[in-house]
């Protein structure tokens, strides 16, 4: 093509530190092309033409060969829609178009409301060829045409998108009958009311249609199920089975009455079928076992929660009793050491009583064994007074551990000097302590 | 595809070529003069000529005034046979042949009784070979007739899905009426280059396509233009909806409105309904061109004259079934190719159905704005509908009648027409405002070898730039409308816009496919433009090269055979 195309958004920068061998990098290759059939017109076409054939001559195996590799566009029948023509269908009449089965008339029983508009046409098509009455004339049949017009009222109907709707909407052949109780227990109950369900999804205004599904579907997918199918938009009509309106000509109340007859009728088999949707639903799901099996989860789910809070509870509680014994037991452990305590420091405060009555028993012993520090003769009442006044004086002067020091180096002792030696020394420590003054305690000095 | 045969053609030099169009409703030829293609009128001033032979008292008739006897003489006129050549009884659809001769099986052939002779008593079986040859030597003689020269060689526009059969025997048909046919070209193509002959037309990569409405068939084609070569992605043949069938529809109509006033139904009556045929079809033109039409038959039955005027938006409620029809097979057609009307660039209206304005109409609201309904009633460059095929033919005549039949032969074999296209686009990435964008350079179905260039804008301020070359392809995007917020207005008249519906948008989004390779170009000057060539070879491969336009040098890179 000379002419050069001008592009108006520009070109990126070169990324920094970009390399390529004389600045240009190979990165892939044309991913994919497809034979075909360029036509051989025009003036590009000539030129092509020429640079193609460098006046060689092509053969006959040449032909075939390109043409098997150029991707036809031309689609061959390939007999998909022909199927077996009923004998008994071949002898209808026209005028019962009304209960005649369109699909069926054009050899498309199988694929009723999917059948698309191509293969109605088709269809159409191939049945024209085969029973045109004029081509049967010819070939020296009967001209019996009716069941040519029921050709061509079958396909008035089916080409035209409202008129077959109205047909799809009554189109009993394309129903899947709910399975029976029997049958639900075969085993089959996802696959069987999933053909139901399929093939009630005809009737949708909106797609996708959610799916039965199987035993294995999530309970979201289920949910969404019934959720659609609970609030399924239809698309379906009665005008079909409409009771025939006498024309205009004819009596115009006598009209006017069936019109309003067949209004209602539409009405209530509009209610009824919504019934049988219903109806539809709920015997599906009453044996629906995953909506069981969900209910269950759900409860398992509910007590195993509640099992869990009761169990923490008592847990809690007895935490909280053994807590509480705990305590009690420790505040009694505690009353009991602190009175044993008491009576511990009371025996002490009485043994050390006990003990320095002893000791100082053993203190007035002492002096009483030294006589009195009178020698050999019998001690003065004024030397014993004397005496022990002194050693009263030195008691009054120490604490319970002096004393009991001074009681244990007196114990024992019989000697009257060895005794006058301790308690001097006592004496004397008391006074460096001033805890007496020189002189004080002159019979024990 | 020139058949020659045991007699050697004409030297090319001594050639007088006509293109033809051979349908089933009609037959058109056409000259050029100048590179200019011409329709010619007939002997009686008809662009497009009835494909109708008729028998009486041993005369014979075509076109217009056979046609015309399908109200008096039905019986030996023979209409709607074109599609009977190559074929057999079985696969044939007699239809529209009901009110006139009837086809029937001799000797293995389709054949008509006729009274062809002069004498009533003997009729003689002729078989659609033979009509067909008689038929053909009439249109050429009009045709030698009109330029004065006898026509030696024809190109013949033939329906897509004409079998080899149906090709044989229509080039042998168009040879004993002692015309060379030069070469057979698909109805959809001639119509395709009778737009693209035009001087003003320029060598643009489109997606076309071609809705060749009939009388009896409706086939539908899209065509990749790629270059000025075409390639068929996909076709589709419609016997449902068609010219006739609004023919149907009418006569449906204008009988009821009979019964109305004299309570008899004119269809029951073969004579009455050709009459009632003919004025229905006369009355369908009418309204292509005006928004009244009168409908008027002498004596149409029981001795009654009728008369009534009929309004197009009438005629168009009910005609609409069909109309509709016609939608439908066109959206089929874009889908089976693998596209959305988003893609397509044009559609040529032709056969004589689309001539009517609805039908045009109708195809605008399906498409986008970008896309040109080339029809009378959409497009004042329109063509006549009528006309293409037959100048398209013609164009092609004049454009290889130099050649010798060997060599026509050997340039249309298919070991030449057999040819990869490329699956994606190929492209470069660019900046755009939303980011990396994919500019296309060659489009997907470009049949190779194939070259393109652009000129691609260098940064504003120039320096160096990335040449990154890309696959591309694209998907569509479809934008819901928000919905809109209730506003508090405090005029009444708010309900009034409320009401209408926003439709979603559509828009075709290219997508980045795989890298192919890079190049750069440094120190572009400021404000300058990168020319950038792809070459993709017919093994596949690819040169890529590029440069600054005005500049020096350049990359040049290659990229391997898959
Ligand atoms: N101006 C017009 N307005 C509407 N319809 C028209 C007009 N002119 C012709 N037709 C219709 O176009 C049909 C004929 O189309 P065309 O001339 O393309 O025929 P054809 O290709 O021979 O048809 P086929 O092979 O499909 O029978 C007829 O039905 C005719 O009534
Ligand atoms: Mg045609």
């Amino acid at each position: 093509m000379a002419s050069v195309a001008t592009v108006t958004l520009p070109l990126p920068v070169l990324p920094e530190g970009w390399t390529g061998e004389k600045d240009f990098k190979a990165l892939g290759q044309l991913s994919s092309a497809v034979e075909r059939s360029i036509e051989p017109v025009g003036p590009h076409f000539l030129a092509h033409a020429r640079r193609a054939r460098h006046r060689r001559t092509f053969s006959e195996d040449d032909r075939i060969q390109a043409q098997e590799k150029a991707k036809n566009v031309e689609e061959v029948d390939d007999g998909e829609i022909s199927e077996p023509e009923d004998p008994m269908m071949l002898q209808r009449e026209a005028k019962d178009w009304k209960t005649q089965d369109h699909y069926k008339i054009l050899g498309l029983s199988k694929y009723r409301h999917k059948a698309t508009e191509d293969q109605i046409k088709k269809a159409h098509r191939k049945k024209v060829l085969k029973h045109h009455p004029d081509k049967k004339a010819a070939q020296g049949r009967t001209d019996d045409d009716q069941f040519f017009k029921c050709i061509q009222k079958a396909c008035d109907i089916l080409l035209d998108p409202i008129k077959r709707r109205q047909f799809d909407s009554v189109d009993e052949e394309a129903d899947v009958d709910p399975p029976t109780k029997k049958e639900q227990k075969s085993g089959n109950y996802y696959k069987l009311w999933s053909k139901v369900f399929k093939a009630e999804g005809r009737f949708s205004k909106t797609h996708p249609v959610p799916t039965f599904g199987d035993v294995n579907s999530t309970q979201e997918h289920v949910e969404e199920f019934y959720n659609f199918w609970y609030n399924f938009d239809s698309w379906r009509t009665f005008e079909y089975l409409d009771e025939d309106v006498p024309d205009d000509n004819e009596n115009r109340d006598q009209k006017r009455h069936v019109e309003r007859k067949n209004a209602n009728a539409r009405k209530k088999k509009k209610a009824e079928d919504n019934a049988r949707l219903r109806k539809l639903l709920d015997d599906a799901s009453a044996g629906d076992e995953r909506i069981k099996k969900f209910r269950q989860e759900a409860n398992a789910k509910k007590n195993a929660k509640r099992i869990a809070k009761e169990k923490a509870e008592k847990e809690a509680e007895e935490a909280a009793k053994a807590q509480a014994q705990r305590e009690a037991e420790a505040k009694a452990a505690e009353a009991e050491k602190a009175k044993a305590d008491k009576n511990a420091s009371k025996k002490a405060k009485e043994d050390a009583k006990n003990a320095a009555k002893k000791n100082k028993r053993v203190l007035k012993g002492s002096v009483k064994d030294a006589n009195y520090f009178a020698g050999a003769g019998e001690a003065s009442a004024a030397q014993i007074d004397s005496v022990l006044g002194d050693v009263d004086l030195v008691q009054g002067k120490i604490d319970n551990e002096e004393l009991a020091s001074l009681a244990g180096k007196l114990n024992g002792l019989k000697v009257a000097d060895e005794i006058k030696g301790v308690w001097s020394g006592e004496v004397k420590r008391l006074v460096d302590a001033g805890k007496l003054k020189d002189g004080d305690v002159k019979t024990l000095a | 595809m020139a058949e020659n045969g045991d007699k050697a053609g004409p030297e090319p030099s001594n050639r007088v070529v006509i293109g033809v169009t051979f349908g089933n409703s009609n037959s058109s030829i056409a000259y050029t003069v100048d590179d200019k293609a011409e329709v010619i009128a007939n002997e009686d001033g008809d662009r497009q000529i009835p494909t109708v032979l008729s028998y009486a008292d041993g005369d014979e008739y075509y076109g217009a005034q056979a046609k015309a006897f399908l109200v008096r003489n039905p019986n030996n006129t023979v209409a709607y046979f074109r599609d009977f050549l190559g074929q057999d009884f079985k696969s044939i659809d007699p239809t529209h042949c009901h009110a006139a001769a009837h086809p029937q099986e001799a000797e293995g052939t389709v054949s008509f009784t006729i009274k062809d002779k002069g004498s009533e008593e003997d009729a003689s079986t002729v078989s659609v070979p033979e009509i067909s040859v008689r038929f053909l030597r009439r249109l050429f003689g009009a045709a030698s007739d009109y330029l004065g020269k006898k026509v030696t060689s024809a190109v013949i526009s033939v329906p897509t899905n004409f079998s080899e059969k149906q090709r044989e025997a229509l080039v042998k048909a168009a040879k004993e009426a002692e015309v060379e046919v030069l070469q057979l070209i698909s109805d959809p193509v001639a119509a395709v280059l009778a737009y693209d002959a035009r001087p003003e037309a320029e060598v643009k990569d489109k997606i076309i396509v071609v809705a060749d409405l009939g009388g009896t068939r409706s086939d539908v084609a899209v065509v990749a233009s790629r270059g000025g070569m075409y390639t068929v992605l996909a076709t589709a043949h419609d016997y449902d909806f068609a010219g006739v069938h609004l023919d149907n529809a009418l006569i449906e109509y204008f009988a009821k409105e009979f019964i109305k006033k004299h309570e008899t139904d004119p269809r029951s009556n073969p004579r009455s309904l050709a009459k009632l045929r003919a004025e229905s079809e006369a009355t369908k033109k009418a309204l292509s061109l005006g928004t009244n039409a009168q409908f008027s038959v002498e004596s149409l039955a029981d001795g009654y004259d009728f008369s009534v005027t009929i309004n197009r938006i009438r005629y168009e409620m009910v005609g609409r079934k069909v109309f509709e029809g016609f939608n439908r097979l066109v959206e089929g057609v874009i889908k089976k190719a693998g596209l959305d009307v988003l893609d397509v660039d044009e559609v040529i209206m032709c056969g004589g159905t689309s001539h009517t304005p609805r039908i045009a109409n109708n195809f605008r609201g399906i498409f986008p704005e970008t896309t040109t309904i080339l029809a009378p009633a959409t497009s004042t460059v329109a063509i006549n509908p009528s006309e293409l095929q037959a100048r398209g033919a013609a164009l092609q005549a004049s454009l290889i009648q130099e050649y010798e039949a060997e060599d026509i032969e050997q340039s249309t074999h298919p070991a030449v027409t057999t040819v990869k296209h490329i699956s994606n686009a190929i492209g470069v990435t660019t900046v755009g405002p939303d980011g990396e964008a994919f500019t296309p350079v060659m489009a997907a179905e470009t049949a190779v070898p194939a070259r393109r260039t652009v000129h691609i804008p260098a940064p504003k301020e120039g320096g160096d730039v990335l040449i990154k070359v890309v696959e591309g392809g694209t998907h569509i995007k479809v934008t819901k409308p928000e919905p809109k917020e209730k506003e508090e207005k405090d005029e009444d008249d708010s309900d009034f816009d409320s009401d209408e519906e926003e439709e979603e948008t559509r828009e075709k989004i290219w997508k980045i496919g795989s890298a192919l390779a890079e190049a750069a170009i440094k120190g572009v000057k400021a404000g300058s433009k990168v020319e950038v060539t792809i070459n993709v070879a017919a093994d596949l491969s690819v040169i890529v090269t590029a440069r600054e336009v005005g500049g020096k040098g350049g990359v040049r890179g290659n990229l391997r055979a898959p």
